[in-house]
């Protein structure tokens, strides 16, 4: 699709992208604002109920959760964690360091601070946050920045903590790391106006080139977690969350397009087949029986911890539920994916997939005898305790039911393929109420001031600074600007003035992307150990030759490159072993030099480094071998 | 025009512009300032906030404040939109055979409701209410709720102690199985002492229970907090008074401290409050109570009555290096007839402070002697000032809770006149405040 088909469909999509800053405390207290390697020292368990007010108009979700009886299990240590993320103590006023970046970054975007900073509670009570709330506040309005000629406007700058860190959910128990609670984070929410895909990655990359500029903003993947809304015409506000790396989103945007117009598709297949919302029959049939014996294992287990196998008679639905809506995703696994966070089942089996998995043929054909179907229907069965497959069933119908309106509104989560899965329903208008523990803060209008007369640089002045300071060519100094690594380079150039900065700045430009490119996973290698690179290139301890290999290394095995000098033999060459090595070569090469006189250095060289590429400065070795040569001829 | 309408927290030219603009807390508002253009809901102005400005809830829920100092301010009224209304939890009713629990309200924490619309904290007591955020509760007892009063914890006084005792009094005459009082934890622990004391033979239990994180929370402990204080209160053996916390961080226990023998002991904690030189009476866990001493009143005696005077003239000192002597004069020549002091130690204060002492005790003020350790038992035979102290006729009260010799003493001398009499019930066990043997379990 090209971007007037996107035009076409209504496309329009905002995104929310957060930014952890490297600040050096917490938003409200004075805990280190850094993840913990620690162990946990302590567990307490908790459960979050919605709140009074809210049980008229409760996020259904949580509400829920709230009734399954969900425990919340919390971790913490005593360096990252203190009375603050356990809800027992109340908030320190707010890191006003933190308020001054995100000021900073509002400022960089164009938008209007806010004269009085109140901060809020946003009811959240999926245990990632201790309080049951995630403190939040707006610091600015009403930005935008330019795209290519086009204006984007911006609706917000916000400054908030970043939640727990789940770390596994086991039946009606949910584990979180306290560590990262607490964490500031600033959003920033751009208004709908981006049409395209593409235009979703440039915005979200110009937006996060303007951010990074601060250099107080911490770009290690992981850090960031991305949020897009998405909608076209006819389909559904869709709030897709967890995106894990700005480039992904235009992936994400075009996948998200996809699955809606394909459900509209399947919404005028129901009608094209004559079926309407009244002929699902939501009555659920009890066909344990026939699964007695079965070889499903998935079955078989559910029988014997006193399970049921429930099915869902889907009138006139063959072969729709693999009606595919993205690559590895059809209407099956969305239907799947409700049963598992309702019903909280490990999935469900439909007959457009069977006889499979261990059920057999004579299986099908009971099941369909039980529930009465023809071969023009659909039958989802579902295995587990009934309580769970009651609801998860339930789900199942529910949704098959709002595929005759075409698409719900949900949140979904982004995988990395890039495609989408059902997360949990949007909740209704956010419930944020003052946090009456923490002052307003009122915003001088001489900080604004202090602030604007200290912006950091915007990218296209950079790029001149690039060129005119450190003599990059002008491509090496846009690809710079381009990528998360600017800051890196300056400190290297800073630290190792013996390094050209044209290496420094390729490495981290052009052999970064070439090993993108491969597939080599060079985000995970930490702006400390790319220092740690290029400090061993400036003590003579590795050659520049071996740089894309020793990345290669460290980024596969998430090793330093001590370790990888050392896994992958690169260490250099030490000046007895050189000489050893250049007489021995220059001597086997006798009749070569007799032939070419002086011209044999470069044969020479070239045997010498394809044997120790990457151990060896090239153009010390050229200098002795010519030495060597020079002898031997007199 | 509405004559007085609700402006809550907005003083000055502030008020006098959204009075002319005629709209009210709650109203949907335009506010625009030099072009720029604010929507959302008129919130109320927080008291501690700075006059300058109007706050407003923005359609995306967030608050901001407006700076209307310069003047170029204009405010406007917008149609309502679609009221969000609160929507009462359908209340499920609870079975007449379950046992009757009386829950009086006098204000804290546990008893606040935050309107989502404007942002507004305000008091509430209803069953209605209590149900809303704790369900579970119509199925444990029938409950009846009744507001006291809505003081702060710290507002509290003796006088608040007669009027809880009284209505609890009532409904003990009336048969109730068990009652609740919900308090704010700041002075929870003198309240539950003089209740203690004032309840003379009680035959159900009476729990007081508060919340250290406000009910508007998700997190809030009060509903664990109530939940375990009605089974208690409908179902526990024992017939005392009590305190129902937090037993520790997490959401599952419930620990029932004995009134004169708990203390306050973290500012914010949801375990903030111990039992001190003394063992938990009970915990409750899934809905049961199990019970942590043998020794504990039983539910169903008879001979029940409320004596609820306190004698005001009596104070709680608290010694320190440098205390001025002068202080305890005071005190005498105020007409005060009986002081605790919270002593160093095993019991002791400056040998300074003894002739200021003496002359007190000789004047007829009854004088005894706690520790600020908290944890352990006065012994003033140990070191030459503690005898001195004796010989003055200072009195050592053993292993007790300085707050609740305090408490005590104002409820025996509105008893007696007698020094004498005062000194022999001091030192009299009433309601667990004084054991003779300390267990080396209590600490900390
Ligand atoms: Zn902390």
């Amino acid at each position: 699709m090209d971007s007037l088909e996107y035009e076409a469909l209504g496309l329009k999509v905002g995104l929310e992208l957060h930014f952890q800053l490297a600040t050096r405390y917490k938003l409200f207290c004075r805990c280190p604002a850094t993840l913990s390697e620690g162990e946990a020292k302590l567990r307490f368990e908790r459960r979050l109920r919605p709140t009074q007010s809210e049980l008229g108009e409760v996020d259904p979700a949580a509400l829920f959760e709230f009734r399954k009886g969900l425990t919340i299990v919390y971790e913490a240590d005593d360096r990252s964690t203190c009375l603050v993320e356990l809800d027992e103590e109340p908030p320190h006023s707010i890191n006003e360091e933190a308020v001054d970046i995100a000021l900073t970054i509002a400022l960089l975007l164009n938008a209007r601070p806010v004269d009085e900073i109140h901060v809020m509670r946003k009811v959240v009570i999926d245990g990632s946050n201790t309080t049951g709330f995630q403190r939040t506040c707006v610091l600015a309005l009403g930005g935008w920045i330019d795209l290519e000629g086009k204006r984007i406007g911006i609706q917000s700058i916000c400054l908030e903590e970043d939640a727990a860190r789940i770390v596994e959910r086991r039946g009606d128990r949910v584990y979180y790391k306290l560590d990262r609670l607490g964490i500031p984070l600033v959003e920033v929410s751009t208004s709908p106006d981006i049409h395209s895909p593409s235009e979703a990655g440039s915005a979200a990359l110009a937006i996060g080139k303007i951010v990074l500029s601060t250099g107080k903003v911490k770009s290690e993947l992981g850090s960031i977690r991305q949020d897009v809304n998405i909608s076209i015409r006819d389909g559904a506000l869709v709030e897709v969350k967890g995106i894990q790396h700005l480039s992904l989103i235009p992936k994400v945007v075009e996948n998200e397009v996809r699955r809606q117009v394909r459900l509209l598709e399947l919404r005028d297949e129901l009608r094209r087949r004559g079926l309407s919302k009244s002929s699902v029959d939501p009555t659920l049939y009890d066909v344990t029986d026939i699964f007695r014996q079965t070889r499903c294992k998935v079955v078989s287990r559910a029988l014997e911890s006193g399970g049921v196998v429930y099915a869902l008679k889907l009138s006139g639905f063959r072969g729709l539920l693999s009606w595919l809506l993205n690559e590895g995703l059809r209407f099956g696994t969305e239907l799947a994916d409700y049963a598992v966070f309702w019903g909280r089942l490990g999935g469900i089996f439909h007959t457009d997939e069977l006889p499979a998995y261990g059920i057999s043929s004579s299986e099908v054909e009971a099941l369909r005898e039980a529930v009465g179907a023809t071969d023009q229907d659909a039958i989802v069965i579902a295995a587990g305790s009934r309580d769970n497959v009651e609801d998860g069933l339930k789900a199942v119908a529910e949704r098959v039911l709002i595929a005759f309106d075409g698409v719900p509104e949900e949140t979904r989560r982004a995988e990395p393929t890039g495609v989408t899965r059902y997360m949990r329903p949007r909740p209704g208008a956010a419930r944020m109420y003052p946090e009456t523990d923490i002052p307003i803060l009122v915003v001088d209008p001489r900080r604004i001031d202090h602030l604007r007369s200290n912006l950091p640089e915007l990218p296209s002045i950079r790029v001149r600074k690039y060129v005119k300071e450190y003599g990059l060519s002008r491509k090496l100094a846009e690809e710079l600007v381009a990528s998360i690594y600017e800051n890196l380079f300056e400190e290297v150039c800073r630290s190792f003035p013996s390094l050209p900065a044209s290496v420094v700045a390729s490495t981290l430009t052009e052999t970064t992307t070439m090993l993108r490119r491969r597939g080599v996973p060079v985000d995970r290698v930490s702006t400390d150990r790319l220092y740690e690179l290029f400090r061993f290139l400036a003590e003579g301890r590795m050659f520049k030759e071996a740089i894309p290999d020793i990345l290669a290394h460290m980024a596969g095995k998430g090793v330093g490159v001590a370790e990888a000098l050392e896994e992958l033999g690169l260490k250099p060459l030490t000046d007895e072993e050189l000489v050893e090595i250049v007489s021995e070569e220059v001597s086997r090469s006798g009749e070569l030099i007799a032939k070419h006189r002086l011209n044999a250095v470069k044969i020479i060289l070239g045997s010498i480094m394809k044997r120790y590429r990457g151990r060896v400065d090239a153009s010390r070795l050229a200098k002795m071998i010519e030495d060597e040569v020079g002898r031997s001829i007199r | 025009m509405n004559r007085n309408p609700n402006l809550q927290g907005y003083k000055g030219r502030v008020r006098e512009l959204l009075l002319s603009a005629g709209v009210e807390v709650g109203d949907e508002v335009r506010v625009v300032r030099d072009g720029e253009v604010y929507e959302g809901v008129l919130a109320p102005r927080i008291e501690y906030g700075g006059e300058d400005f109007i706050v407003v809830k923005l359609r995306s829920g967030y608050n901001i404040g407006v700076r209307v100092s310069d003047g170029k301010v204009q405010v406007e009224k917008l149609p309502a939109r679609r009221e969000v209304r609160y929507k009462s939890p359908v209340i499920p009713e609870a079975k007449a055979t379950l046992p009757s629990v009386a829950i009086l309200g006098t204000g804290g924490t546990i008893a606040s409701r935050v309107d989502y619309r404007t942002g507004a904290v305000t008091p509430i007591f209803s069953a209605d209410d209590l149900y809303g955020f704790t369900p579970e509760l119509a199925g444990i007892a029938r409950i009846d709720v009744e507001t006291v009063f809505n003081i702060f914890s710290e507002d509290m006084t003796p006088k608040h102690w007669s009027i809880i005792a009284y209505k609890i009094g009532e409904y003990v005459s009336k048969g109730i199985d068990g009652i609740i009082v919900t308090h704010g934890t700041d002075t929870m622990g003198y309240t539950a002492a003089a209740l203690s004391f004032a309840l003379r033979n009680l035959p159900v239990p009476v729990i007081l229970v508060g919340a250290q994180r406000s009910p508007d929370r998700p997190s809030s402990d009060a509903a664990l907090n109530l939940i375990g204080a009605v089974t208690a209160a409908a179902y526990a053996p024992f017939a005392e008074v009590v305190v129902a916390m937090h037993k520790g961080l997490s959401d599952d226990e419930v620990a029932f401290h004995r009134g004169t023998r708990v203390r306050k002991c973290h500012t914010s904690r949801r375990d903030a409050f111990k039992s001190i030189n003394s063992d938990q009476v009970a915990v409750y866990r899934d809905y049961k109570i199990e019970m942590l001493t043998e020794d504990y009143r039983r539910r169903g005696e008879d001979g029940f009555r409320v004596e609820a005077e306190f004698e005001e003239r009596v104070a709680l000192i608290k010694f320190y290096p440098g205390f001025d002597p002068k202080i305890i004069e005071w005190y005498i020549d105020d007409g005060y007839r009986g002081l605790v002091i919270e002593g160093t130690g095993l019991g002791h204060v400056s040998s300074r402070c003894i002739p200021a002492l003496k002359r007190a005790v000789d004047s007829g003020v009854f004088v005894g002697m706690t520790s600020q350790c908290l944890w352990g038992r006065i012994n003033m035979s140990v070191y030459r000032t503690g005898r001195e102290l004796q010989a003055v006729g200072v009195v050592p009260l053993e292993d007790m809770l300085p707050e609740t010799a305090l408490v005590k003493l104002m409820w025996v001398l509105a008893r007696v006149d007698d020094v004498g009499e005062a000194r022999r019930l001091m030192l009299t066990n009433i309601a667990g405040e004084i054991f003779r043997r300390t267990s080396f379990r209590w600490y900390a």
